[in-house]
């Protein structure tokens, strides 16, 4: 899988509690979740946000709470990939789960600037800085969870007998 | 090479003789939960696999705590959709006003959680279970919902943190300051993936409770799970809460951790975490002259009976300041019904506390207890993320129930020692 897009770019430790604020779970209607996404950390996201753009943030993103209303909220608002330098474990396995691309890479995540335009290629682990110039080479994700992202996620990896 | 707790409880449930760290394994569960926010969700996902049954109905739970009593139209429907599932499906431990408790506090005083068990919750501090020698681990709603249809989650296997106690706690120090003073010590990413695996002595002095409290809290050290050595202490508490036989997994002798903590509870000395992450700890003593407007004492980490007492000690006979609303939360039915026999609740009323019925509801923002943009307040919770509490600009400072009921006497964090 290849994506292509534009940087938004936040800090360390960003939790699910900013990415969406608790008030607003009292519904799990994607669109509604992602009206809200990242507002207490950042009111200007969902306005600038464009289909296709990639986030990028520091170390422990997306710490916090299970709330699978997180990379719901992401996915939904139009972002395409997540690169950090690394991943709360439970927002991990949410995003897998769910079929919202993310790569683990502190030297990407670190050189990378808001507004860059990025590509990245699941397949192979490459990042690159298309602004910049700069290209970073990622761990793959071990077989397992490829299969899942193949096959759609997690439901989908059962429902087509790869787990379970 | 030998195993931690964790990896020999995993390899159990996985059906293999041993794991390492790394390893990608399937492993059976014992246990499924969800609550009135996560399960919705899990409930939509299980829908998607067409499957008409849950794999076990004994051993799927779910507990209407976090927007209950319902605080709105929309969380109602969240919690009719729980309880109509659970109805359709069958499923026995469904936990709604009235019955219901916050669901850490809950599992434990009903029995199904136990010593050997498998655990996932769609909350992320079902880690909590980890002090009666389980292994539990929190997750999202698409794992839960896989759960509920197949008794079965994926998981890596982790390597492990060794926190080794000893000593034993003084004063007014309490499972939540060790905790605190630890995550002040790693950092909120200090145990990121790993186990943290709690031993010693030390360990061994602490109540259940106290336990309970510091495996709570692995999550905001970045672990996926928590975990106590099984003692005499764990296996009473077990044997009064449930008819099931619990399964002691020990550390091998030659188990590999990555690191070893040598953590002296005799100097351990009441905590807070200051805004806005838990790793931002610092004695009370050290808090400088920080005013509140609001003490919350409650939730999964600190709302078990032993809290309530800890807190009427220092309430009784004193007053609440001007200015300061105290809400206190006991965490479950049980508790709630043993302080009011115990004359807790009295002596909380009487000190200008209100005293409310069992939710997660202030510790989240959900409802019950919401804070403007400005205010501080001293909580027993577990969270002090921006907006955590309500307004994105309001404070929230993490303490134990004695910090918090000090705090509330002199409307500014406080050390126990100088309202007594």
């Amino acid at each position: 899988m290849k994506f292509q897009g534009t940087v938004i770019k936040y800090g360390d430790n960003v939790d699910t509690d900013v990415i969406i604020p608790a008030r607003y779970l009292n519904t799990f209607d994607k669109k509604e979740l992602a009206s809200h996404c990242m507002e207490d950390l950042d009111a200007t996201f969902t306005s600038r946000v464009k289909a296709g753009d990639i986030m990028v943030a520091g170390e422990n993103f997306g710490c916090g709470s299970s709330r699978e209303h997180a990379p719901i909220a992401i996915a939904e608002s139009g972002i395409s990939l997540i690169i950090a330098k690394s991943f709360a474990r439970i927002f991990y396995r949410n995003a897998i789960n769910i079929g919202l691309a993310i790569l683990e890479c502190p030297a990407a995540a670190e050189a990378i600037a808001e507004g860059d335009a990025v590509s990245a290629d699941l397949d192979n682990g490459i990042i690159t800085n298309l602004t910049t110039g700069a290209t970073y080479q990622t761990a793959p994700f071990p077989a397992f969870i490829q299969s899942i992202i193949s096959n759609g996620g997690l439901i989908e990896s059962i429902k087509s007998g790869a787990i379970g | 090479m030998g195993m931690t707790m964790t990896q020999k409880i995993l390899a159990a449930h996985a059906g293999k003789d041993r794991v390492e760290a790394g390893d990608l394994i399937l492993v059976n569960l014992d246990l499924v939960l969800g609550n009135d926010v996560t399960a919705p969700v899990a409930i939509a996902e299980f829908e998607k696999l067409g499957q008409t049954e849950v794999f076990d109905k004994q051993k799927v739970t779910m507990v209407m705590d976090h927007f209950t009593p319902n605080k709105d139209i929309k969380a109602a429907a969240q919690c009719k959709l729980c309880r109509d599932f659970c109805a359709d499906k069958d499923i026995e431990h469904f936990y709604d006003v009235g019955e219901m408790g916050i669901e850490h506090a809950l599992l434990p005083e009903k029995g199904l959680v136990i010593a050997g068990d498998a655990v996932i919750g769609a909350d992320s501090h079902t880690c909590t279970y980890g002090a009666l020698g389980a292994f539990a681990t929190g997750v999202g709603a698409t794992d839960m919902a896989c759960g509920m249809a197949t008794g079965k989650a994926w998981f890596k296997v982790p390597s492990a943190i060794k926190f080794e106690l000893v000593g034993e706690l003084q004063g007014y120090a309490s499972g939540k300051d060790v905790i605190l003073y630890i995550i002040s010590q790693i950092g909120v990413d200090g145990a990121l993936y790993k186990s943290m695996e709690f031993t010693g002595d030390g360990a061994r002095s602490l109540s259940v409770s106290d336990r309970l409290c510091i495996a709570n809290m692995a999550i905001e050290a970045g672990a996926k799970n928590g975990i106590f050595e099984v003692d005499e202490k764990t296996l009473d508490f077990i044997a009064a809460h449930s008819d099931r036989k619990p399964v002691v997994y020990a550390a091998d002798p030659d188990a590999v951790y990555d690191e070893t903590h040598i953590i002296d509870l005799a100097a351990i000395v009441p905590w807070v975490a200051f805004p806005h992450l838990p790793e931002n700890g610092r004695p009370v003593d050290e808090a400088g002259d920080v005013p509140i407007q609001q003490v919350v004492i409650g939730s999964c980490t600190n709302g078990r009976l032993e809290d309530m007492i800890v807190a009427a000690e220092i309430l009784k006979g004193r007053k609440v300041a001007k200015g300061v609303r105290a809400i206190i939360f006991p965490a479950t039915q049980k508790i709630w019904l043993e302080a009011m026999e115990l004359g807790l609740l009295k002596i909380f009323v009487e000190s200008g506390c209100a005293v409310s019925t069992p939710t997660c509801g202030p510790c989240l923002g959900g409802h019950m207890g919401i804070l403007t943009k400005g205010e501080r307040a001293v909580a027993t919770t577990n969270r002090n993320f921006v907006g955590r509490m309500g307004h994105p600009e309001s404070e929230v400072y993490l303490a134990s129930p004695a910090v918090a009921a000090a705090s509330a006497i002199t409307g500014k964090i406080s050390h126990p020692r100088d309202v007594v």
